[in-house]
C-alpha cells in the first residue's frame, strides 16, 4: 500500500563531493525492496513535486531505508543539509523493483545464476541493495561499479555481496572507461544483467547484452510517482498495459524494465 | 444537519469536490490513497475516440510555486476506457465525469455517441482548452465561433449534460463562458492550464521536449479564482472551479467566487490525500460558520 508519511532522519554524511548517505526511519521500510524508490518532498512551498530517489537499501529490521542520492537541485541541496532527528516526508514506496524469483531462473540448473550488476556514478547506489537480496537468494553476484574518478562511494560495502570491479572514466582507479570496458578486460562470464546509470550507459548494456536477459532501471522527469500523470514514459516494442500506445509509465510499470522491451 | 450537495444540469453529486482531469487517471491510482466513495465526482482523464500516444518526455518539469506539463493526452481510447475504466468507476457511490478530447469535431463526436448508452458516465466535459497537442482541442477554445460550433454539435449528439471545460489562454473569459451557454453548453469548468515555458540555462535547453507546457499549481490559484468570477457572473449555467486548489480554503475560496464545484488538480501529485482533506475542511468549515447549506457560499461574495 502506498503512503505520504513522515520519517525520521538517523543520520546523514556525506561520502563524496555531492553526494549524501541518508538513513531514514520510515514504515515505508517494510515493504521497500532493490529497485524501487520513494519521493522525497522539500519543505520549500515553491518546489512542490516529490524528487523520486532510489532506495539503496533496506535495514535488516525493515525499519529504515537508505538513499544515496547526488546534490542536481535545489530540492537534493535541502535534502542534504537534514540531520539526525529531523522529519522528512516521503510517498512511497513506488515503482516496480527487480524481480529476484525470475533472476534464479536465468541460469543453467547446475551451478546458481550468475547477476552481473552494472551501476554507473548516480546508478551505483539501487545496485547495492540489489547485490544484497540477490546473494540472500543465493544468487552468485558479480558487481562492476562505475565512477568519473577516485570517489568511489559505496564501491567498499559491495564486496560484502559480490565479486567487485570497478572502472573510472580518468582511469584513477580499476579499468580506465566505463563499466563495459571492466566487464570485457576481466573477461567476467555472467546469466543476466542488472543495471542502473546515465542513458547512454543503458543504451550500450541494451545491445552488448544481445539476446540475454538484461534488466536496466530507468529515470526520467516525474510528477506523480504513482502511475496517474503520464508524465514519466518510456517507449515500448510492445503494447503497455495502460494507455496501449507503445508507452510505459516508468514510475509504476517500471522503473526497471528488460531492456529488449524498451526503445531507449 | 448540513447539506453538501450540490446540483449541476440536474446531477446532485454529495458534495463539490471533484479533481481535474488528468490529475487524477480514471482514480484506479488514487483509490490506494483515497476512498472515491468521499469525492463528488471523479474526472477521468480526457479520452479520444482511438488511443493517442501523447507528446516526447520530457513532459514534466517544476516551476516555481507549480508544474508545467505537455503530456500531449496520452489515452487508451474509449474502447478500453468504456471495458477497464468505467466499471472500475462503478464499484463507488460517486459521480463520474468522461473528459472528451479530439483533434476534429467528428473525433469528439464518436466519443460522445459511444458513451451515450453507458450509465455510468454521469456527465461529459468537454476538453477544448489543452494547450498541448498541435491539432484540435485549444484550437476549438480560443475562436468564440469554434467554440460555439463545436458546442452546439455534441450538444446534438448526446442526451447527457455536456461541461465544456474553457481555457484562461484567452482574451476574454467571460465573452467565452457566454458563447458556451448561448451553444447550449450545460455547465463550463476553468481553468485549464495556463500556457507557460521553461528554459533549462545549464543545457541551454527548454525544460520540456514539447517546448511550452500547461501550468499549473498554487501559483495560478488567484488567475483562475478571477477568471470563475468573471466567467460565473456572465452566465447563469453553473460553473466548476479549478486552478491551483490544494485545501479546504481554496475550495471555498473559489465557491465565493462562483463555483458550484471544485476540482483538485496539480495538489493530488503534491498530496495524494487532497481531495479528501478538502471534503472534511469544508464540512468543518460550514459547521464552524453556522452554514446549513453549502449552497449559500456560491458566488456569496
Amino acid at each position: 500500500m502506498k503512503k505520504k508519511t513522515v520519517g525520521k532522519v538517523l543520520s546523514q554524511k556525506s561520502l563524496a563531493p555531492g553526494i549524501y548517505d541518508l538513513e531514514i526511519e520510515t514504515c515505508l521500510a517494510q515493504d521497500a525492496k532493490a529497485g524501487q524508490f520513494v519521493g522525497v518532498y522539500t519543505k520549500d512551498a515553491s518546489a512542490l513535486l516529490p524528487r523520486p530517489i532510489s532506495i539503496c537499501g533496506v535495514s535488516d529490521d525493515k525499519k529504515s531505508i537508505r538513499l544515496v542520492y547526488r546534490v542536481a537541485g535545489k530540492g537534493t541541496d535541502e535534502f542534504s543539509h537534514l540531520k539526525e532527528g529531523d522529519d522528512v516526508t516521503l510517498l512511497g514506496v513506488l515503482g516496480n523493483g527487480y524481480d529476484i524469483d525470475r533472476i534464479k531462473t536465468l541460469g543453467n540448473s547446475d551451478t546458481p545464476v550468475r547477476a552481473l550488476l552494472l551501476g554507473g556514478g548516480i546508478g551505483v547506489p539501487p545496485m547495492l541493495e540489489l547485490s544484497k537480496e540477490l546473494s540472500t537468494a543465493g544468487v552468485k553476484v558479480i558487481s562492476v561499479m562505475g565512477y568519473r574518478n577516485n570517489d568511489t562511494f559505496l564501491l567498499d560495502e559491495f564486496k560484502k555481496y559480490s565479486d567487485t570491479y570497478v572502472a573510472s572514466e580518468d582511469g584513477s582507479v580499476g579499468t580506465k572507461g566505463n563499466v563495459l570496458d571492466a566487464v570485457r578486460e576481466n573477461g567476467i562470464g555472467f546469466d543476466c544483467i542488472c543495471a542502473c546509470g546515465p542513458m547512454p550507459m543503458l543504451r550500450a548494456i541494451k545491445e552488448f547484452a544481445g539476446d540475454r536477459t538484461a534488466f536496466i532501471s530507468l529515470e526520467e522527469r516525474m510528477a506523480c510517482g504513482v502511475g496517474a500523470c503520464l508524465g514519466c514514459v518510456v517507449k515500448t516494442a510492445k503494447e503497455d498495459a495502460h494507455s496501449h500506445v507503445n508507452n510505459a509509465r516508468i514510475c509504476t510499470d517500471g522503473p526497471v524494465f528488460e531492456a529488449s522491451e524498451v526503445e531507449i | 444537519m448540513i447539506n453538501t450537495q450540490v446540483t449541476i444540469a440536474g446531477v446532485t453529486f454529495k458534495n463539490p469536490v471533484m479533481e481535474g482531469s488528468g490529475t487524477f487517471g480514471s482514480g484506479m491510482e488514487y483509490s490506494e490513497f483515497v476512498d472515491l466513495n468521499r469525492l463528488g465526482a471523479v474526472v477521468t482523464k480526457g479520452v479520444a475516440n482511438v488511443p493517442w500516444p501523447g507528446n516526447p518526455t520530457p513532459r514534466v518539469c517544476e516551476v516555481y510555486g507549480g508544474m508545467l506539463n505537455a503530456i500531449g493526452l496520452q489515452n487508451p481510447g474509449i474502447e478500453v476506457f468504456c471495458e477497464r475504466d468505467l466499471p472500475f468507476l462503478s464499484n463507488y457511490d460517486t459521480k463520474v465525469i468522461v473528459n472528451v478530447c479530439g483533434r476534429s469535431v467528428e473525433d469528439y463526436i464518436e466519443v460522445v455517441e459511444r458513451l451515450s448508452d453507458e450509465p455510468r458516465a454521469d456527465m461529459l466535459e468537454i476538453n477544448v482548452s489543452c494547450p498541448n497537442v498541435k491539432e484540435g482541442a485549444i484550437a476549438f477554445g480560443t475562436d468564440p465561433a469554434a467554440l460555439s460550433n463545436i458546442t452546439k454539435e455534441i450538444k446534438a449528439h448526446t442526451k447527457k449534460p455536456v461541461i465544456m471545460k474553457l481555457t484562461p489562454n484567452v482574451t476574454n473569459i467571460a465573452e467565452m463562458a457566454k458563447v458556451a451557454e448561448d451553444a447550449g453548453a450545460d455547465a463550463i469548468s476553468l481553468i485549464n492550464t495556463i500556457t507557460g515555458m521553461k528554459i533549462d540555462i545549464e543545457r541551454r535547453k527548454f525544460a520540456l521536449a514539447n517546448k511550452t507546457g500547461g501550468m499549473s499549481g498554487p501559483a495560478i490559484k488567484p488567475i483562475a479564482v478571477r477568471m470563475v468570477y468573471q466567467a460565473s457572473h456572465a452566465v447563469k449555467i453553473p460553473v466548476i472551479g479549478m486552478g491551483g486548489i490544494a485545501t479546504a480554503e481554496d475550495a471555498i475560496e473559489f465557491m465565493m467566487a462562483g463555483a458550484t464545484a471544485v476540482s483538485v488538480g496539480m495538489m493530488n501529485f503534491v498530496n495524494p490525500y487532497a481531495t479528501v482533506e478538502c471534503v472534511e475542511g469544508i464540512e468543518k468549515y460550514l459547521e464552524r460558520h453556522g452554514i446549513e447549506d453549502i449552497n449559500e457560499l456560491i458566488g456569496c461574495v
